[in-house]
């Protein structure tokens, strides 16, 4: 017992001296490790986007046309699965066709913010002085409005003729677009500060300036030195931001501004349901899990993203 | 120089017709302050010297003396809430006052920098042979497999061994000192003419330490390139400069080659720097000759000698008056010091402080310190 209390001192002190190396490329391996939850995480965003790019192939019912034998059918109904809502859509057929809504929208716009509010942020962190102060001063009026307001105003001047039947395919897409552009815009700022805040606190580490005293010009610091550094909190919080999307599109949806009935989207599915929530639960529910179990999914995805890129401070 | 795909390292060519002495680099009152909310910082306040094409000269001083200023203000490596003095003169340019976009042409090729910490000054993210021919790509223009081929042999040269694994490899899987000459690989990259080396080795631990300058200047004689080696340790510069300059305040208090500089030390600080080094034939539980008290506020620098509250030989003149950077004794040996250690004028100075037990400025001095303080040097 004393013998091998012994040891492990003496394990414990040798590796303190001599093991400095190994131990950190083991933290290194910890951090690196994909846990089962973040698997999961990952393989149903995976099977999500397959099954949305695949609905029309795939043997649904029109998500349009309603079966008017069987309107509020509760789930595991025969001929609907996941139900029907109160014109006897199918639900399945229609959440599987809302996810191309939700998912382009969601995806596209953070997209969007990624690259402009990444641009800028990184724009006013390396450059600082009257770029920064100007920058952040756009940053901050934005932030200052209700992100739902805000989106809501965005989308009505985008698009001030908003058509509640947008049947037709360019109709559709022009939805979206304009939805794309309005969240997108919302979540610039916020991309936009975060980005700042870590490209300011890079640009001022020594190697940047090593980079300089080897005659490297700005643009050249700013793309190789400062933004590879920069992009891991980027993709940690664009992922976080698609979960954010997702949640925001349904309000959107609530406010009508989003994809317009009869096209679906899992907000609009929630929202045209408002009056039935007790009498076809199904129809409101089905969207409702999809939507939180794919932002715990970005959630655990976004955890992963920021361990796997991060090759540094795990081994400082 | 498209074209060319072996040969000397890029940049070294150069030195073919480059005359091989004369100044390469002089500095003269040079000043550097910076803008505080408390007011001008005199980080760097006059200081001129003279650094001839292959030699090294030596900074030393503690910390906050502006030794790493200074070096930073010959390259124009400063933020900008900086003001700057004086004339720096690099093969007869004038760059004292040179914009950073006209510095470009010079850092990398003309003057480059190892800097302290190489754990910093590393980009984290970028594998350390990239990070070697990233300067060797923008300053020439070459191909990435001569890049690469320089790379190696570049990290060969720097002594790193099995340099083709390392060059995949991100900083923080070397050790301390194998980063230290990855560093100094990509100082050496694109041929400096100049090598600003700032305090390359305290990062570092003692039997590292010795290996890196050993590199350093054995990398300086092949490439005859010039040196200016900023240390805290008069220990690292003895037998490695040819000329050393003690900082004290943002000015040089003396300035002599190096075996001068040991042998006849003049000044109070120099002599004071040289007793805080430990010796191995010191007792265990030997006290250190620390330095009393702390290096004056560079905003509001003292009237007169800058070391006088901290010198044992300070005498009431000293307070009032500064002396100048002069060479009275031996030519080439300059030193601001009106008792300078060795002489009659400072013995007696320390006789008198002795005597009343203090300085002029109130320092106590004990006869304990005698010994200590009058001793022979080295």
């Amino acid at each position: 017992m004393l013998e091998s209390a012994d040891t492990d001192v003496g394990t414990a002190i040798f590796g303190a001296v001599t093991g400095m190396d190994e131990r950190s490329e083991e933290e290194v391996f910890e951090k690196r490790r994909i846990g089962v939850l973040a698997w999961l995480g990952i393989g149903w965003l995976a099977f999500l986007v397959i099954i949305a790019i695949l609905a029309p192939v795939l043997p649904l019912k029109d998500p349009m046309i309603g079966d008017y034998l069987h309107p509020k059918a509760g789930i595991f109904s025969p001929g609907h699965l996941l139900g029907s809502d109160d014109s006897g859509r199918d639900v399945l057929s229609r959440v599987i066709w809302g996810a191309r809504a939700s998912i382009v929208i969601a995806v596209g716009s953070v997209l969007f913010g990624t690259l402009v509010g990444g641009f800028l942020g990184l724009l006013a962190g390396f450059k600082g002085r009257t770029t920064d102060s100007a920058l952040s001063g756009v940053f901050n009026i934005f932030l200052a409005f209700p992100q739902l307001v805000l989106a809501l105003t965005l989308v009505s001047v985008l698009a001030p003729q908003a058509t509640s039947g947008g049947v037709k395919p360019g109709e559709w897409a022009h939805r979206i677009g304009v939805v794309i552009l309005a969240v997108g815009i919302v979540s610039i700022p916020v991309l936009g500060r975060i980005t700042r805040a870590s490209a300011l606190s890079w640009t001022q580490r020594e190697f940047v300036m090593a980079a300089r005293a080897q005659g490297a010009t700005d643009k050249r610091v700013m793309l190789r030195e400062v933004l590879p550094n920069v992009i891991p909190a980027m993709l940690s919080i664009a992922l976080l931001g698609v979960a954010v999307v997702l949640v925001l599109e349904g309000a959107l949806a609530v406010f009508g501004v989003s994809i317009q009935e009869p096209n679906p989207s899992w907000g609009n599915m929630i929202y045209s349901q408002l009056s039935n929530l007790d009498s076809a639960p199904a129809v409101w529910i089905v969207p409702s899990i999809l939507i939180f179990v794919s932002v715990l999914a970005l959630n655990y995805l976004g955890d992963v993203v920021r361990a796997r890129f991060d090759v540094r401070e795990s081994a400082l | 120089m498209r074209g060319r795909k072996r040969g000397a390292a890029p940049g070294t060519e150069r030195f073919a017709d480059a005359p091989l002495d004369g100044a390469l680099l002089e500095i003269d009152e040079v000043k550097t302050q910076f803008k505080t909310p408390r007011g001008l910082v005199h980080a760097v306040d006059g200081v001129s010297f003279t650094l001839e094409r292959g030699k090294t000269i030596g900074i030393v001083g503690e910390s906050g003396c502006g030794k790493s200023v200074l070096s930073r203000s010959i390259m124009g490596l400063l933020p900008s809430n900086v003001v700057r003095y004086g004339s720096i003169r690099f093969e007869g340019h004038e760059i004292g006052q040179a914009k950073s976009s006209e510095m470009r042409h010079f850092w990398g090729t003309q003057m480059a920098i190892v800097f302290q910490d190489a754990m910093t000054a590393l980009n984290p993210v970028m594998r350390v042979g990239q990070q070697i021919m990233e300067s060797l790509r923008f300053h020439f223009d070459v191909t990435k497999e001569y890049a690469e081929e320089t790379a190696l042999a570049l990290l060969t040269s720097v002594g790193i061994p099995e340099a083709e694994r390392r060059m995949n490899e991100y900083p923080h899987q070397l050790s301390g000192g194998m980063r230290q000459r990855v560093m100094i690989a990509i100082a050496l990259a694109c041929g400096p003419k100049l090598l600003f080396a700032d305090e390359p080795t305290t990062a570092l631990d003692v039997t590292v330490q010795a290996q890196i300058l050993d590199l350093l200047q054995q990398q300086q004689r092949e490439r005859y390139m010039s040196m200016v080696l900023v240390t805290h340790d008069l220990g690292v510069v003895a037998g490695r400069t040819d000329d050393i300059a003690v900082m004290y305040a943002g000015r040089i208090v003396e300035r002599a080659p190096t075996r001068s500089l040991f042998e006849h030390t003049r000044h109070p600080y120099t002599e004071a720097l040289l007793k805080s080094i430990p010796k191995l034939g010191m007792p265990s539980h030997s006290k250190l000759d620390a330095i009393a008290g702390r290096p004056p506020d560079l905003v509001k620098p003292p009237v007169g000698c800058k070391f006088a509250a901290r010198c044992p030989y300070a005498q009431p003149k000293c307070m009032s008056e500064e002396p100048p950077l002069v060479d009275p004794d031996i030519p080439g040996h300059a030193y601001r010091c009106f008792f300078p250690v060795g002489s009659q004028a400072g013995t007696d100075a320390l006789a008198r402080n002795l005597a009343a037990g203090e300085t002029a400025t109130g320092l106590p001095v004990r006869k304990e310190g005698e010994a200590v303080l009058t001793g022979s040097t080295v």
